[in-house]
């Protein structure tokens, strides 16, 4: 079995390599304080964690991407694509049916100059590796729901806090109703701003977040507390934006349609559609290509743009057999101020092999 | 033979030992006071284990004891899926506690789990690293604060008087186990009014039944049947 595993894998990372990537590898031991810093605590819960006496917290990798980055980011090359395979690890802690070590092949590119072009690139690639199998893909666009966020009618403070947990659906709703006014403030909100001095019986001063930055904060409250809500025609906009699922070409009518009365997702909704150009161009049947514009926000959160999946049609146990995006914001995270834009996708080669393996 | 846990020390082993003779079987210690061999009369079958109440969950799970009392706090904490893996057969009444989020009083602009995301977002951004949050509940601290979308904070590992934290400057804010908030109040922290991640108390817990023989779960029924009358 191992060994048909290792010569699917070896089949996909040809095929990148004929792509143009580099074949390099990473360490299985990561530091775990820079994972658990990007991902937060959530990645504890995915990832094992070890301890070494010398350096400290350690995680088996649950995936490749922050290595890769980090590579890349310090070998400056540009552009530059690479490819991997070697094992992944994953802590399940409510399925056990999904497997806590398997093979991932990974295709990465770092390239800003045609971000469609490379978007079009990584997604032909897997696809033409999983051509055959059963298959369904799957797109979204994070890109377009930011630019949205972005684009509204509101305080840069609300639109900062609503693009922190574009990953969390349910704090973004939450969010969106409260900024909109669809539900009222905390009564404890209500009455912290209506003190005169909201300090009266705060007792003393304990831990490192100081009384200078509660104070910040108040005066935040208070601040937003006079903003005007987000009108109801600006979530609506959100609302039917956030409710597409169709093909690509019936995506993008109704996001040109939506970008009428909300100008600022033109540009997103324009990278969209020289993305399917592209795609096109690689012989990716667009017109049946599923696009759902919430794809994508439940993953960890560093994708910022296009996002994909390939699911098994008729087995919806097993897990995506390939997945990827654009990842832009953290290289800009990795790259201490220098931002690399940067597409990727994996392919579980197991999965692959028990849809009946790639050729 | 079923194999019957219960806390080794302390006033739940009291209370468990009342809470199990109100219902017509008596549980005791045999020998000296040091010695962690029970005994058990009122009902045959059943053979009394003194451990702690921290590895009840563990030996539930792993089929080494039968029946066990413990917190459902611990259980939900140490057992993934706990549910599939043990079932509760009676709710104790007592040893009632809350595991909580509580941060600093002087934090008059954090009452919910809206504000404390607020607040780290903005301590992340000023001092350069996640709040953190010292608990010994890693595991259920952690699903509640995800479920309820709240980012931008760290768990750092406190097994004990996790109220001083705050003051030592080693965490921000602290998630732990209160029955009266009494401590909580001492050490400068007020409770989170959406914050409660669980209410415990102490309860009799079942492990899994597959490879039980006629005898056990014949002594199973009985002890039911005593604890229903």
């Amino acid at each position: 079995m191992a060994d048909l595993i290792g010569a699917q894998a070896q089949r996909i990372l040809s095929a990148f390599e004929a792509a143009g990537a580099v074949n390099v590898e990473a360490a299985i031991l990561q530091p775990a304080s820079t994972l658990l810093d990007l991902y937060g605590e959530d990645i504890r819960s995915r990832a094992y964690v070890t301890s070494d006496p010398l350096r400290g917290e350690m995680m088996l990798r649950p995936d490749f991407t922050l290595p890769i980055v980090q590579m890349h980011m310090e070998s400056r090359a540009d552009p530059a694509r690479y490819t991997y395979a070697g094992p992944v690890f994953r802590k399940q802690e409510h399925d056990e049916s999904r497997a806590n070590e398997f093979t991932q092949v990974g295709f990465e590119v770092f390239d800003g100059k045609n971000p469609a072009a490379a978007d079009a690139d990584v997604f032909a690639a897997i696809a033409g590796v999983l051509n055959g199998l059963p298959l369904r893909p799957a797109t979204g666009d994070l890109g377009i729901l930011m630019a949205a966020v972005h684009g509204l009618c509101t305080s840069g403070a609300r639109k900062a806090a609503l693009l922190r947990h574009i990953w969390r659906p349910r704090r973004f709703r939450a969010l969106l109703d409260r900024f909109g006014g669809r539900i009222a403030p905390p009564p404890s909100r209500v009455a912290l701003l209506s003190m005169d001095d909201p300090f009266a019986e705060a007792g003393p001063e304990v831990g490192l977040r100081s009384r200078a930055e509660v104070q910040t904060r108040i005066d935040a409250l208070r601040e937003d507390a006079t903003i005007a809500p987000i009108s109801s025609e600006e979530l609506a906009l959100i609302d039917a934006l956030l409710a597409i699922r169709e093909t690509s070409p019936n995506a993008l009518s109704a996001l040109r349609d939506i970008a009428v009365d909300m100008p600022a997702i033109g540009g997103a909704v324009a990278k969209m559609a020289a993305r399917l150009d592209e795609l096109s161009k690689r012989g990716v049947d667009v017109e049946h290509l599923d696009f759902e514009a919430s794809f994508g926000r439940t993953t960890l959160e560093y994708y910022d743009g296009f996002v994909f999946g390939f699911y098994a049609a008729d087995r919806p146990d097993l897990a995506p057999v390939a997945t990827g995006g654009r990842y832009d914001a953290l290289t800009a995270v990795l790259g201490q101020g220098r931002a690399v834009p940067a597409v990727g996708g994996v392919v579980r080669p197991d999965l692959c092999l028990s849809l009946g393996g790639v050729n | 033979m079923l194999k019957l846990g219960v806390p080794s020390k302390g006033r739940l082993m009291e209370k468990t030992f009342d809470w199990f003779g109100d219902r017509g079987v008596t549980l005791r210690k045999a020998g000296s006071e040091r010695e962690y061999a029970g005994a058990v009369e009122g009902i045959e079958g059943i053979e009394l284990v003194l451990l702690s109440a921290g590895e009840i969950p563990r030996e539930l799970a792993a089929g080494r004891i039968h029946l066990g009392v413990t917190g459902s706090d611990l259980v939900r904490e140490k057992l993934a899926n706990w549910d599939t893996q043990v079932s509760e057969i009676a709710q104790m009444g007592f040893g009632g506690a809350d595991l909580i989020i509580a941060v600093p009083q002087g934090w008059v602009d954090v009452d919910t789990l809206d504000d404390l995301d607020a607040a780290a977002a903005a301590f992340r951004a000023k001092h350069g690293f996640r709040m953190r949050i010292a608990t010994k509940y890693h595991r259920l601290v952690r699903e509640f604060l995800r479920d309820n979308g709240v980012a931008d904070y760290q768990l750092v590992d406190s097994q004990g008087a996790t109220e001083g934290v705050v003051k030592n400057e080693t965490a921000e804010a602290i998630a732990d186990i209160t029955s009266t908030g009494e401590t909580l109040r001492a050490n400068g922290l007020k409770i989170l009014s959406d914050g409660m991640i669980h209410a415990s108390q102490a309860t009799l817990f079942r492990g899994a039944r597959d490879g039980w023989d006629d005898a056990q779960r014949a002594t199973f029924k009985a002890l039911e049947a005593k604890l229903n009358a």
